[in-house]
């Protein structure tokens, strides 16, 4: 029987900070409006992938604690990619537990069904992609949520109990469920960074102190990272005519302690910017959680432009890393917890570097 | 020797340098680059952020290599034409009224000036939009009389109401969000610089001219009414989309 309802998710509790994200907004930062965007794209592409989207589709970007989902239509496959995480299925609200499900594949849903999200354990972010999308009008060319503005995703914040965000299918399509193999979601420890542009702000001494030092991330949101490890001092001043800031931008405030700017970094600003983290690390930047270490290497600007062109071959092949979950595994039986792992992290196929390939 | 600098921020933006100040003729030359890049319409160019000295340019640069976008700037940089190309002129309404200004008796005493002095003084000024940034339609604003320029408190307030028209150095701004802030408040405007509903978000780009119209309290209060029902338009008064 069918509801008169639009198919939706409905939210009843939700998680610290879900919002919906897709690859961001281009052409808008001259009006002082941030590109925002998925923390981490190359899991929010594989969430995507796994339900059979387009790879930058609008998907659920969760942070620290998940939130709990219910099921308003008849069926809908969703992906989970990213964190570790209990991942539950309840029957209805009031058992006490559920199934755990594995991240990194697809499961179909049934209307009534409750997804419970834990708190995340080893990354900072997990993608819930759903098959058909979300139904939510772009603003400004993306889905994305920029919270401080009020735009984009659903109602401009991220969501809260009560929601019902509207899903374009109300039904599954008839396939076989997925998994993801052998994609590289890896946390690395070492960044490829280009030095500047204020490199001329900062001695030698300095320069060489960030380049040899070991940092650790003592707080982070969606606007940026702040690091805490070897103090560099500046040169001359630690004020600039603003300018603006490329995503990745280490900028080294009063304090002399850095700051990686992400997704919803302010367009803008007046703090020297010692070195900027390379494209194709980006997406493993927006992995690490709080706590994390990290260092920077710098590198030739041709080494980025390659290590870009290998993370694109990567996202090429990402539809080639689905493969069908083999039978028996597409029941929803229950699973130990610690399978609920992402491959590229237990298995540690990424480099020194973090090199995505 | 080039009269500018390239410097790479990572490897899909290039920062085009053309002084270290604040400097109405770099502004020029910045924004003139912009036009100049925007209407060219190169293959690889994914958007142009002007800033007070300098032109951010990002690319891709698998399509369009550092070098080769490099060069493309240098040519655009010999041809630039620097007439002043006119931007949007806009009439804002704003109220200076005591109430919306709590630093206004300070700059005052800080100035030696009266406050019917500061007033007139900062409402007197065709301003410049130097650029857009900190927050979504955040304009800064030039220049400010020098007799007005006062460094920023040391120590900002946590919170500010939207709308609030302040100071700060030669610039002024009326922040379209609630915000911390550490310039001097001497006013609150009615008119919304930042609107995620309307078609392109953001009222004012830079490039465009300003002067700012003092309104009474009660006019304030009506204008404030409207903004909130949506059914406040402002045109620019000359350019594009301007009131016939």
């Amino acid at each position: 029987m069918k509801e008169a309802k639009t198919p939706a998710l409905r939210v009843l509790s939700p998680g610290l900070l879900t919002t919906l994200q897709d690859l961001g907004r281009e052409g808008y930062q001259h009006l002082g409006i941030p590109v925002s965007g998925a923390l981490d794209p190359m899991s929010l592409r594989a969430a995507n992938a796994l339900v059979g989207n387009p790879l930058g589709s609008g998907a659920l970007e969760i942070a620290v604690v998940g939130p709990t989902l219910a099921i308003d239509a008849d069926e809908v496959r969703m992906a989970f990619v990213g964190a570790q995480a209990a991942i539950e299925i309840l029957p209805d609200v009031t058992a006490s537990a559920g199934t755990l499900i594995g991240s990194n594949e697809s499961i179909r849903l049934r209307r009534g069904d409750i997804v419970r999200i834990g708190a995340l354990r080893n990354a900072t972010t997990l993608y819930v992609a759903v098959e058909g999308g979300f139904d939510v009008a772009p603003a400004l060319g993306s889905v994305s949520t920029y919270i401080r503005g009020g735009l984009g995703g659903f109602a401009g914040r991220a969501l809260a109990s009560g929601d019902r965000l509207p899903l374009v299918r109300n039904s599954a399509t008839e396939r076989d469920e997925y998994r993801l193999d052998g994609l590289d979601l890896g946390l690395p420890k070492r960044f490829r960074v280009i030095a500047g542009p204020q490199s001329d702000y900062f001695s030698e001494t300095a320069r060489a102190k960030f380049f040899g030092g070991e940092y650790t991330i003592v707080g982070s949101d969606r606007m940026g990272m702040r690091l805490d490890g070897p103090k560099i001092e500046h040169l001359r001043g630690y004020n600039i005519t603003s300018d603006a800031i490329a995503p990745g931008s280490i900028q080294v405030p009063g304090n002399g302690k850095p700051i990686v700017l992400l997704a919803d970094r302010q367009t803008t600003g007046g703090y020297p910017k010692i070195a900027t983290v390379i494209s194709a690390d980006l997406p493993a930047l927006g992995r690490l959680p709080i706590g994390a270490k990290l260092s920077f290497e710098p590198v030739s600007i041709e080494t980025a432009v390659e290590a870009r062109r290998q993370m694109l071959a990567e996202i090429e092949t990402i539809e080639d890393r689905i493969v069908p979950l083999v039978p028996e595994a597409t029941d929803v039986a229950p699973r130990l917890f610690d399978n609920n792992l992402i491959s590229g992290i237990i298995d540690g196929k990424i480099d020194e570097q973090g090199r995505v390939a | 020797m080039p009269d500018y600098k390239v410097l790479p921020a990572g490897d899909t933006a290039l920062i085009v340098e053309f002084g270290e100040g604040i400097d109405r003729k770099i502004s020029q030359r910045v924004l003139a680059l912009a036009r100049s890049l925007n209407a060219a319409g190169i293959g690889g160019i994914i958007e142009t952020v002007p800033t007070f000295r300098s032109l951010m340019v990002y690319y891709d640069p698998l399509v369009l290599p550092p070098q080769s976008l490099a060069a493309r700037i240098d040519e655009s940089i010999r041809g630039l034409r620097l007439a002043e190309v006119a931007g949007r002129a806009w009439r804002l309404p704003v109220c200076y009224d005591a109430a919306l200004a709590p630093d206004l008796e300070d700059v005052a005493a800080r100035t030696g000036l009266s406050v019917a002095q500061v007033v007139e003084r900062h409402s007197a000024v065709d301003y410049h939009v130097y650029m857009l940034g900190f927050l979504p339609g955040q304009a800064y604003m030039g220049d400010v009389p020098r007799e007005l320029n006062l460094a920023r408190h040391e120590t900002p307030r946590p919170r500010i109401p939207a709308g609030s028209l302040a100071i700060a150095m030669a610039m002024t701004c009326i922040f379209p969000l609630v915000t911390p802030c550490g310039w001097h408040l001497i006013g609150r405007s009615p008119i919304p610089l930042w609107d995620a509903h309307g078609p392109g978000g953001a009222l004012l780009a830079p490039g465009d001219r300003v002067t700012f119209t003092p309104v009474s309290m009660r006019e304030y209060e009506n204008l404030l009414v409207k903004a909130i029902e949506g059914t406040l338009k402002i045109l620019p008064t000359e350019g594009l989309g301007a009131a016939a």
